[in-house]
């Protein structure tokens, strides 16, 4: 079987910064893979590497059996991205936003109300715009996207950050019910313990590339 | 290096086309019987009007170059760039002269007739291209936006020309139509005309090539860096 | 393609009718530019009839400049613009989605704005079918030039300066062409008006394709 992300030296440009610098990397399908490491480490390009939104300079990468480097578009459809940022029109309610990505990705937008109602969206949040929600809610909503759209390829980026308890617990819960599904997760995580518990193993990132023993790291 | 002997060589030769055409025109030629000694004003520019519309036609053709897939090197990004900024300096010539043409012409500094308004809207058009090259951010990002306003400013060269031609033959024939003038050019009025287009299109090469290189500097500067960047990158990550 | 346009645009609409930018910013906006030219031009209606045309049209363009920069804003609030791209839509379908979206509020701003100048200008509105078909050729065009370099513009730091830089003097000529359009009807020569038409759609015909094709380079980048 295909490994779901393939790396092999990968270099991903920022201007003349070097986002990564020669990142190597294999996660096989159905993995859970924890990512860490220091802030600027790398690990937030190496999830937009993996999501088709970075070009690749130098290497080689291959995620769901796609070339990075020849067609980063039709991966796209197959990946969710959770990232610091939400990607939601504020304008809209949370059920329009749910709608919006599920027609754009060519799913049934019937999926919508199932998932708000497992991230506790159901009722009148439903229908309020996301510009009112707390930023607990926002991120719920990016999640209830996420589990809509239900992509072969997961990328959290610091899922946790500003879930309550309760929110938490759903994440969890979320993530390990992707893995009974087969879905592939890559996690960025500072919570190392809470994201050991989910993960099937750790991957350490340092310097924009991938250390392949994460040596004596507490 | 041989391609430097070329380049200087063109230099020299556009520059000294250039005195020619500047002492023949002012000194040589003898004055029209229509126009006096305005008609020393041709001899410059409608060569500076022809640099300018190749300037463009380069830089249109650089863009394009660049956005193909198979034949994208930024070689043409710096290439469109540094002929459309030798396009808008013509660009700018070839008003001035045209201006100074109206004014002893018509007694007007300007007159909305379609070439010079082309000419104008084709000058602010183009100084929009330049500044879009300016903005600060990822070289590449910036290099296929630029190329996709090169495409955009100069399909509209075409209907912009079209429409003013147009609009004003509505109300009044075209001004500028040097054909209908019954303006009899030869013998030395034909050479200096002639060597004045030859050395404004060396002159243009001239410039071009210099700032194409200064572009070429400039990035083979950041692809050295980049080496050296990824080895303090990789460094980052290897604790103290 | 249609049907990734259709969900864009739908969107885009919906957000406008729930923010109402465009009828309350855009709308005035253009209300205050035609108010002005009266001022500046004094308020002897035989110097306002005659450049009523011209005014309404340059109204219409700065209008049409503040629509696209509202197009754009929508997308780049809380990362969106990377969220279109991985909404995994044709970026074909997210041009003619937007450029879609942005030519249905210029209709109506234009609909609005004609009874203004109507009434501001002292204005008899004859020739109705050239100087609609006139509206639509011109927004068309309007619309697309506007979305492709507001993409062009999108996501760069002095966006809001440099967008009608680059957009007016493209649009220059559907200023002329609508202009003369609607001076031809209003003096009641619509078969000289129609001629203009043509100039209209063959720049909406061009600059739509072009959007078609540049979109998806302009969305693909880091």
């Amino acid at each position: 079987m295909a490994p779901a992300v393939f790396l092999h030296e990968a270099v991903v440009l920022s201007g003349r910064f070097p986002l990564l610098a020669g990142a190597s990397l294999q996660i096989e399908e159905g993995e859970i893979a924890h990512i860490r490491g220091a802030n600027g480490a790398g690990k937030t390009s190496l999830l937009r590497l993996c999501a088709g939104l970075l070009p690749l300079h130098r290497g080689a990468g291959f995620v769901l059996g796609h070339d990075l480097s020849l067609d980063r578009r039709s991966l796209r459809r197959q990946v969710g991205l959770l990232g610091h940022q939400s990607f939601l029109y504020e304008e809209l309610t949370v059920g329009e936003n749910l709608r919006y990505a599920l027609r754009a990705s060519g799913c049934d937008r019937r999926r919508a109300e199932p998932a708000a109602a497992r991230l506790s969206l159901a009722g009148r949040l439903f229908d309020t715009p996301v510009a009112r929600l707390s930023a607990g809610q926002r991120r719920r909503t990016a999640l209830a996207v996420l589990l809509a759209r239900d992509p072969a390829l997961w990328l959290l980026d610091e899922p946790h950050a500003g879930l309550d308890e309760e929110g938490r617990h759903l994440l969890d819960s979320l993530i390990a019910g992707s893995r009974a599904k087969g879905r592939t997760v890559v996690l960025c995580s500072h919570e190392h313990d809470h994201a050991a518990s989910l993960s099937d193993r750790v991957i350490v990132v340092a310097g924009g590339r991938v250390l392949q023993e994460p040596a004596g790291v507490a | 290096m041989k391609s430097n002997r070329i380049l200087r060589l063109t230099g020299a030769l556009g520059l000294a086309g250039v005195v020619a055409t500047f002492w023949l025109g002012l000194f040589v030629t003898p004055n029209a019987e229509f126009f006096g000694s305005l008609v020393r004003l041709l001899y410059v520019h409608p060569s500076m009007a022809w640099v300018a519309f190749l300037a463009y036609g380069m830089a249109f053709l650089s863009s394009l170059l660049y956005l193909w897939p198979r034949t994208r090197h930024p070689r043409f990004d710096h290439l469109a760039g540094a002929s459309a900024e030798v396009g808008v300096v013509f660009t700018g010539l070839t008003l001035v002269t045209g201006s100074i043409w109206g004014r002893t012409t018509w007694g007007v500094w300007w007159t909305w007739d379609p070439l010079l308004t082309t000419t104008a809207l084709l000058f602010v058009l183009y100084l929009g291209y330049l500044a879009l090259r300016r903005v600060p951010g990822d070289p590449e990002v910036v290099a296929r936006r630029s190329a996709i306003a090169a495409l955009i400013a100069f399909i509209d060269v075409p209907i912009v020309y079209f429409s003013v031609t147009w609009w004003r033959s509505l109300h009044q024939p075209p001004t500028v139509n040097l054909a209908s003038r019954h303006l009899y050019v030869h013998g030395i009025m034909a050479f200096t005309l002639f060597l004045s287009f030859a050395s404004f299109t060396l002159v243009y090469a001239w410039l071009t090539a210099q700032r194409y290189r200064l572009y070429a500097l400039a990035e083979k500067e950041a692809d050295e860096g980049l080496d050296l960047a990824l080895e303090e990158r990789r460094a980052e990550g290897v604790p103290a | 393609m249609w049907r990734d346009a259709l969900i864009v645009a739908g969107k885009d609409l919906r957000i406008e009718l729930r923010s109402k930018v465009a009828l309350n910013q855009v709308v005035p906006f253009a209300a205050v530019v035609i108010l002005l030219f009266g001022l500046a031009l004094g308020p002897d209606r035989a110097a306002l009839s005659p450049a009523a045309a011209g005014l309404f049209w340059v109204a219409v363009l700065l209008s049409a400049v503040l629509a696209t920069q509202r197009s754009f804003a929508v997308e780049a609030a809380d990362g969106a613009r990377d969220g279109l791209r991985l909404s995994g839509l044709d970026p074909a379908g997210i041009f003619l989605g937007k450029a879609g979206a942005v030519a249905g509020e210029l209709i109506v701003l234009e609909g609005l704005l004609s009874v203004g100048v109507a009434v501001l200008y002292g204005l008899q509105l004859t020739g109705g079918l050239v100087l609609v078909a006139a509206c639509l050729a011109a927004t068309v065009g309007l619309a697309a030039v506007g979305v492709t370099y507001g993409a062009v513009a999108s996501g760069l730091r002095i966006k809001e300066t440099l967008l009608p830089l680059l957009f007016l003097p493209v649009a220059a000529p559907v200023l002329l062409g609508a202009t003369k359009a609607w001076q031809e009807a209003l003096t009641g020569r619509p078969g000289a008006g129609a001629g203009w038409l043509g100039v209209l759609a063959a720049f909406a015909v061009v600059y739509v394709a072009v959007g078609i094709v540049a979109f998806g380079p302009l969305l693909e980048e880091a």
